[in-house]
Order: structure tokens, then sequence, then C-alpha cells
């Protein structure tokens, strides 16, 4: 449903978007995860024939975002960041308006209207003023103008923000029953979201794909990166020393235990390695008291961290 | 077409929903009001001193006070506008950058000129309703004139403001488009007026081709053939053209905002 290949955008000397390529299936919810300042605003927007890409290509629905625009954003709805609302008109005027600038017929208006209405759960404000609306309301609405017209594909840009957290799991229920009849792209920061609503996930950095993968596949893939927990009663300096010569260990901290005489270790492995036999091992060897050894695999917070803090090529680290 | 009308209607509902509309309108009706009120007056007392001057002296007498009022009054209509208009379109643009509501127009399957054209016929519209209460001035004249003037004067002095205005709101609506600040949109319009009305001004006397040209680029210059019921072709297409121009613009303007970062 949507194809997007080698798209770069930039802005003179600074690169928003940097040949990234994703494809998104009908019926599918991708998130779109990243920092400030990634990108996702910059690939929305050119998703949604805002504006037009430096290079590289975007599809949508079989049309071409820069040749077809005007085929591409009659099967588009899309929310921006901040909610285009008119203050003063009502909430239905303003759907009203919305269904025809989106070239709604007549006589299926007030039908669409009724319905999304109904689905985000507006009804009850729809003479209302918008500039009269709470903030959770206001967000409805912009919610609402994105799917009013029944699009094919919904592009959301940080749908939940402003929401309390009642209203909050109402959007993600709605944006859950959407998928299979509509294709969705939707960006956030909030990552129990996107394991939560999403099928796949892209995440960005500086304009680059970090990562393509579903919430699952990201948190498996790195679990060899563990983090793993150690208690034992041992001796600072030794103990430090003998968990940094465990090949595989890129990181160790060594901290007191609240037991007495205890120490806690935090030690990072490398991908694709599971050192924790090892270290029992070896300090049961050394004839030192062990008393906890977990390893918890990367949330995905984690993960997002680390693919977007360091500098280093993202794609690398996760071969 | 949908998508015209759409945007049409959401502006003038916009007008008549804004404090600003009703207070520039009625602003300047109650000016024209007065207005017309003096200069009626004024060439009624000026006709009858010079009748009274006429029976000393025996000089001819006529004035031909109703066209008298209606040069003075179609000629003050239009100056007016030069004050009012920059109110009236500082917004139509400004608002809705500053809003974000560009980004729905702009995602959505209608195109720059729609919206373009959408929000100047409002305009418009909003101006043919705001010189409507101006007709009962003219129907009070024609009541108690005798004889009475050619419509062709009124029709001509009408059809002249509406040109005017035709090609202020362009050049208003251009400028709105500029800028997210409505402040600076009504400042820049006014400057853009003012200039256009010094204009004649600067090339009044000079007979040299660049007085010429200056001349007919002044917005005053042409409305006063209006005023007398001279319908000057020239004239039109002076005010068809300026208008033309600055809607292009304003189209072009709009178009490149797609272009910008924020």
């Amino acid at each position: 449903m949507i194809e997007v290949q080698e798209l770069s955008k930039s802005f003179g000397p600074v690169t928003a978007v940097d040949h990234v390529s994703f494809t998104v299936n009908k019926g599918e919810i991708l998130g779109f995860l990243g920092p400030n300042g990634a990108g996702k605003t910059t690939t929305m927007r050119i998703l949604t024939g805002f504006m037009p890409a430096t290079s590289g290509t975007a599809r949508v629905a079989g049309f071409d975002v820069l040749q077809d625009s005007l085929q591409v954003r009659r099967h588009i709805g899309y929310l921006p960041e901040s909610p285009p609302l008119y203050p003063d008109m009502s909430v239905e005027g303003y759907l009203d308006f919305v269904l025809r600038i989106k070239n709604v017929p007549a006589e299926q208006r007030s039908a669409r209207l009724g319905e999304v209405l109904e689905k985000t759960n507006i009804a009850d404000k729809r003479d209302e003023l918008i500039k009269h609306l709470s903030r959770g309301y206001k967000q409805r609405v912009g919610l609402a103008q994105a799917l009013v017209h029944d699009p094919d594909v919904i592009i959301l840009d940080e749908p939940t923000v402003g929401l309390d957290p009642k209203q909050i799991i109402e959007v993600r229920h709605l944006i859950k029953g959407l998928a299979g009849s509509h294709t969705i792209i939707l960006s956030t920061h909030i990552l129990p979201e996107v394991s939560m609503t999403c099928d796949r996930v892209v995440i960005i950095h500086k304009g680059r794909i970090a990562a393509v993968d579903t919430p699952q596949n990201l948190t498996t893939q790195l679990k060899g990166g563990q983090r793993i927990q150690v208690e034992a009663e041992a001796p600072r300096a030794p103990f430090e020393q003998l968990l940094r010569q465990i090949p595989g260990a890129r990181t160790v901290q060594v901290e007191a235990a609240h037991a007495a005489g205890r120490l806690t270790a935090t030690v990072e492995a490398a991908t694709g390695t599971d050192i924790r036999s090892q270290i029992a091992a070896k300090i049961v060897a050394s004839g030192w008291g062990l008393y906890e050894l977990k390893g918890a695999s990367l949330s995905l917070e984690d993960i997002f961290l680390q693919l977007t803090t360091d500098e280093a090529a993202p794609a690398q680290r996760l071969s | 077409m949908r998508g015209l009308y759409a945007i049409y209607r959401k502006e003038l509902g916009h007008y008549f929903v804004s404090p600003v509309a009703y207070v520039v309108v009625g602003v300047f009706l109650a000016l024209c009001g007065f207005f017309f009120e003096r200069a009626l007056v004024f060439y009624i007392e000026n006709s009858i001193s010079r009748e009274i001057q006429a029976a000393q002296y025996g000089m001819p007498s006529d004035i031909d006070v109703p066209s008298q009022v209606l040069r003075s009054f179609f000629g003050l209509v239009s100056s007016l506008m030069l004050f009012i208009t920059p109110m009236l379109t500082m917004g139509v643009y400004a608002e809705e950058r500053k809003r974000g509501t560009m980004e729905l127009l702009m995602t959505s399957p209608i195109n720059e000129v729609q919206i373009v054209l959408g929000k100047y016929l409002a305009s418009l519209t909003l101006y043919a309703i705001m010189l409507l209460p101006t007709a009962g001035y003219l129907a009070f004249l024609y009541r108690h004139s005798d004889p009475r003037p050619p419509w062709g004067l009124v029709l001509a002095g009408y059809a002249g403001v509406l040109l005017v205005a035709a090609g202020l709101l362009a050049l208003g609506s251009f400028i709105s488009s500029l800028t997210e600040n409505q402040i600076i949109a009504a400042v820049l319009t006014s400057g853009a007026f003012l200039g256009l009305w010094v204009l004649d001004l600067a090339a009044r006397g000079a007979s040299t081709v660049t007085a010429e040209v200056l001349q007919y680029l002044s917005v005053t210059d042409h409305y006063d053939d209006f005023a007398r019921g001279v319908i000057d072709t020239s004239s039109v297409i002076y005010y068809v053209s300026l208008t033309v121009l600055f809607l292009f613009l304003t189209v072009r303007s709009i178009d490149s905002l797609r272009w910008r970062r924020a």
C-alpha cells in the first residue's frame, strides 16, 4: 500500500531524511519511532503530498506522491502534530467542511459525519465551538478529521498527545480496530504504545532508518545483547576484573549491594552472546558466593536508546 | 469545484463570525453616510449660492447637483476602501498559517487555485454586501432629484468601485499570504495602497513618458473616470490585470509554502 524507496529530503545544507526505504502492507499498522528531529514529521509530510522529496520515490495506494499528488491526497487522512482546527467553527461544521474538501459526495456526508463522531466519542460535543473544547476533545476532533472521509491510508503524527490515560486507551483501541480495512502509519514517542498497537516498527534516527521489524523481533534479536545482573560476595577489584575479562562482556559496572559485603554488577553483553554460564562458572571457581544471576532482555526502550544514542552506523548493530 | 465552494462557504462564514468584519463594515458605512450627507449639503448650498449669483449677475446657474454628489460619493468610497481593505484581508492567509490549517488544506485533494479563488470570492462577496446599504443613499438621492441623473452614472460608479475592490482585495490577499503575522500583513498592505495612491501625485503635472506611466499605474487615476460615469476600457483592463496578477502571485506564494522548513 505504501512503498518508500531511497527517499531523501534536504533543506539547504540540512538533510532531514536520508535515503529512507520501507514498505507498509495493506491493513498494517506501522509505528514510526525516533527522537525529536529524526525526520518522522518530514517523512509524513512527503507521504501526504504536502511537500516534495529531494530525491527518491514514494507511492501511496499505487500513486506516486509527486506525479499524482491529488490522487494520493484522495486516499489519505492525516493528523499533523498539532491538529489543524478552526476555533470559530463548531465540531460538526468543521467536520462537514473537511468532508467537502476531501471530495466526499453530498449523499454520504451526514452518514460519515455521524460515524466518525461515534467512533471518536465526541458526539456529545457536536454543536460546540472548537475553541471551547478541552485539549483532549480537540485532539479527538483532529483524529476525527483524519478519519471522517474513510481513507485507505491514515497517517497520524503523535495521535495520543494531550490525552488522559482513559482517552489514550480508547484511541489505541480505535486505531487497532481500524487495522485490516485501513493502512496506518503512526509516529510516537511513547514506546509502550508502539508495542501495543503496531504490527511493525521503523526506528528513525537523524534521517536514517535504524531498524525495521516487529516489536517482538527487535526485542528478541537483541536478547543476546543482554543486560545481566550479578550479585556476589567477593572482593571488589578482582571481581570487577574477572567480569571484564570474560569475552563478550562489553561494559561492567560494580556497586555495593544492599546486603553487607556483597556487590552487584551490571554486565552488558555483546550481541548474540549469552555469557551467563561463564559468569557463573568463573565466580564459583574463584570460590566466591554467587547470590543472583539474572538476564534481562533489552526492552524496546533500551533498544531505542541504544540505536539512537550511538553515533556509529545504526544498521551494523543489528547484524 | 466542490473544494472551491467549500472554501468559499467557510471563509464567508468566518467573516460573519469575526468581530473585525462587523466593526470594519460598520465604520465604513458610518463614514459613507457621513460623507454622503456632507457632500449633499455642500453641493446643495453651492447650487443655491450659484443661483443667487446668477440672479444677480445673469450667469448660468446650472450645477448638476445629483451628478456632482454621485461623483464625489464614488470617489470617496474608493478612497475609503484603500483604508479598510487591509483590515479585511490581513487575516485571510495569516490565520491559516498560524493555526496550521494550511497543512490540512494542502494535504487535501484540492489545489491552490481553488483555495485562492475560494477565499478571494468570499472577500469580494463581503464587499458587495458591504456596499449594498449605500444603494439606500442613492435611492434617496433619486427620489428627491428632478430631473433624475442617468442610470448609467450610478452603474458606472458601482462598476468602478467593484473593479477597484477586486484589485485591492487581490493585492491584500497576496500580501496576507506572505506572512503569518496579521499586523505585518495589514501594515504592508496599507503601505502598498498608499504607494499606489501616491504614484498619482508624483506624476501630477509632469508630461514626460515616465509620468504618464506612473499615472496609468496609479489606482486613483482610473476610478475618477468611473465616478464621472465614463467606462474607459483601458481602466477596466488595468483593474482586471491588477487582479489577475496578484491572484496569480498569491497562488505561487501558497505553493511556495511546500518548500519551507517549518
